[in-house]
Order: structure tokens, then sequence, then C-alpha cells
């Protein structure tokens, strides 16, 4: 059994780590998911060689 | 000091995640957002939404981040005026290096998020409003010349031009209108804020112009700035971001501003003594929904071109 006393700042130091830890996983996500629409809206496309050359 | 105290003090100090995003200055991060996405949306170039959520995000990250620094660098007059006094810094919740840390990393990282986001020119002009919020308007003008909301006004100008150099890679008129609109509306909304908060300025020793050119002065440039707004206002219906909601909205608006600002010009300290700034409050309140209302006309004539065709 845990003799340790939840204090408040305990709960606030929680909230801290879980709102940065939040933040972090949307960062990932928001990265990523601009990464797939650069990569298939053709912003990273070689230039085309024409056809005649 | 005992360990005991020392550790009870740290303890009830210590931040939580709502004070460093109150460093951030919400409610003026409200105003980027929503200026910059005007900004970007009157553009006459589509962004991909994921592309104008995250660019739109950095923008407003770089405000915040921005909003830190000077709450970093302001932290003395802070802690003076009633207004500012329990922001976090002051309040005893956050350190100042803890905020100037915060700041510059932030800085860093959305102005290079911005780039790949966006574009260089988009992420240039961010720092640069930066820049200027920072450390023309915080660290120089704000202490130094009356004149400092005046010209620091135009970090608040620039968001509307990075949406639109998101949107579209380069500037135009159009964007530097919208940048005209936010510039010139800064000095009336701030100086009628001067008007009632009385003594705040004074305190802190900030040379703004009713204490370096006394309040009757104040009074008259409210006036003349606002003569200058409504006819930019108004001259903006017939460019290419306004047309006949914009004009129909800005004519009531400018009405309302105008009379507002009147009023102020006529009125002597006993009367706004003896109402409690009636008039200067009712005025600074209408001038957020002055800014918002112009912003949202904008919106609605560039999301709805085809019912307005005849216009252009």
């Amino acid at each position: 059994m845990s003799i340790r006393a939840e204090h408040e700042i305990h709960q606030r130091r929680k909230g801290r780590n879980v709102g940065v830890g939040l933040m972090l996983a949307g960062f990932v996500v928001l990265v990523l998911a601009l990464t797939f629409v650069k990569i298939t809206g053709g912003d990273f496309e070689l230039p085309r060689i024409e056809e005649s050359q | 000091m005992t360990d005991i105290s020392y550790q009870t003090q740290t303890h009830e100090a210590e931040a939580s995640l709502g004070d460093y995003f109150a460093l951030l200055k919400p409610r003026v991060m409200s105003l980027v957002v929503f200026t910059a996405l005007v900004g970007l949306l009157a553009a006459p170039v589509s962004v991909h939404p994921v592309v104008a959520f995250a660019s739109i995000l950095f923008v407003a990250i770089g405000a915040g981040a921005s909003g830190a620094l000077n709450m970093w660098w302001d932290a003395d007059i802070d802690g003076v005026m009633k207004r500012t006094a329990k922001r976090p810094i002051p309040a005893g919740k956050v350190t100042p290096d803890e905020a100037k840390v915060l700041g510059f990393a932030l800085s860093g990282m959305s102005v290079m998020m911005l780039g790949l986001s966006a574009n260089l020119l988009a992420a240039g002009l961010l720092a640069f409003t930066i820049f200027f919020y920072a450390v023309i308007y915080s660290m120089w003008l704000k202490r130094s010349t009356p004149q400092n909301i005046v010209i620091g006004g135009a970090a608040g100008a620039f968001p509307p031009v990075i949406g639109w150099v998101i949107a579209t890679g380069s500037m135009s008129v159009e964007a530097w209108l919208m940048f005209a609109l936010i510039f010139m509306w800064t000095p009336p909304h701030f100086w009628a804020l001067a008007l009632f908060m009385k003594s705040d300025y004074d305190d802190a020793g900030v040379p703004m112009l009713t204490v370096t050119h006394g309040r009757k002065a104040t009074r008259v440039h409210i006036l003349a700035y606002t003569v200058l707004l409504v006819i930019l206002a108004l001259a903006t219906a017939f460019t290419a971001i306004g047309g006949p909601v914009y004009l129909t909205v800005s004519i009531v608006l400018n009405a309302l501003f105008l009379k507002g600002a009147f009023d102020i010009w006529r009125r002597t300290e006993a009367d706004a003594e003896y109402d409690g700034y009636r008039v200067e409050k009712a005025f600074f309140k209408l001038s957020l929904l002055y800014l918002f209302l112009h912003f949202g006309a904008i919106l609605v004539e560039a999301t709805l071109p085809a019912a307005w065709g005849m216009w252009a």
C-alpha cells in the first residue's frame, strides 16, 4: 500500500505533462499529414523531361 | 528558512499548463488567427486545407512567442499596472527566464515550420513580425516615444499579409490594404483604452500619449486617426477585396465609430470622470467589433464571389 500523499502539486504536474504529451503527439500527426499532402500534391515532383528530347 | 517552507513555496509557485498558455496572449492570438485566415482565404489562390490549417497554426504560435517575449521584457512594468498585474510573471507563476526560453523556442519553431508548410516569404514575414513586436515595439518604442502604438501597431497588422503570402507566395495591394486597416485602427483602439485605464501608464512610466501630451490631445488624436481610418475603410469597399456586403457593413460601422470618436473629442475630463468613462469604454468595445466585422465582411466577399460577380 502506498503511503505517499497525493498533493495538489502532483495533479498540476500530471496535467502539465499530459498536456505537453498531447501537444507533441498532435505535432507529430500534423507533420505527418503535411508530409503526406506535400508529397501527394506534387510539391516535390521532379521536373518532367520533355518527350521531344 | 527551513527545507519544508522552501518546498511549500516552490510548489505553490509552480506553473500549470494554463499559465504557460497565458504567456502567449491567447486573446491577441485569436485576433491574429482570424485576420491571417481572412488574408489566406481572400487570396485568389486556393490552399490545401491541411496546409492552410498548419500554416495558420504556426502563425498563431509565432504571435504567441512574441507575446511571451513581450511579457519577459515587460515583467517590471506589468507588475505595476492593474491591467497586467495578474499576468503569469508578475503573479509569480512563471519565471522571466522560462518566458524568455519559451518565446525564443516557439519563435524559431514557428518560423521554421511555416517555411516548410507554406513558403520562405511567409516565414520571413513571420520572423520580421516577431522581431518587430518583441524588439522594435517592446524593447525600443514602448518606453521611448508616445508614437509607440502608432508604429508598433504594424506588428499586429502583418498577419493578414502573412495569410495572403501563405496562399500566393507573393505580396499585393489587397494584402497591404488589410495591413493598413489594422494599422490605422490600432491607435484609436489603444488610446481609448489609455483614457479609461487612467493611472496605469502613468504609474509604469510608459510614455503613452495621455502621459506625454495630455488627455485632451489624446482625444484630438483619436478623432484625427478615426477620420483617416474611416476614409481608408470605406475606400477599401471599391477594391478587389471589397464589395456590396463589405460596403454596407463598413458604412454602418464607420458611422458609429466616427460618432464615438466625435463624442470622445467633445468630452472634457470632468464629463468622463462623472460617468466613469462610459463613452470611452463603449468606443473601445466598438473598436473590437469594428475590426472583427470588417474582416468578416472581407471574408464573406471572398467566399461568395459568384453572388457578387456583377460588382467586379
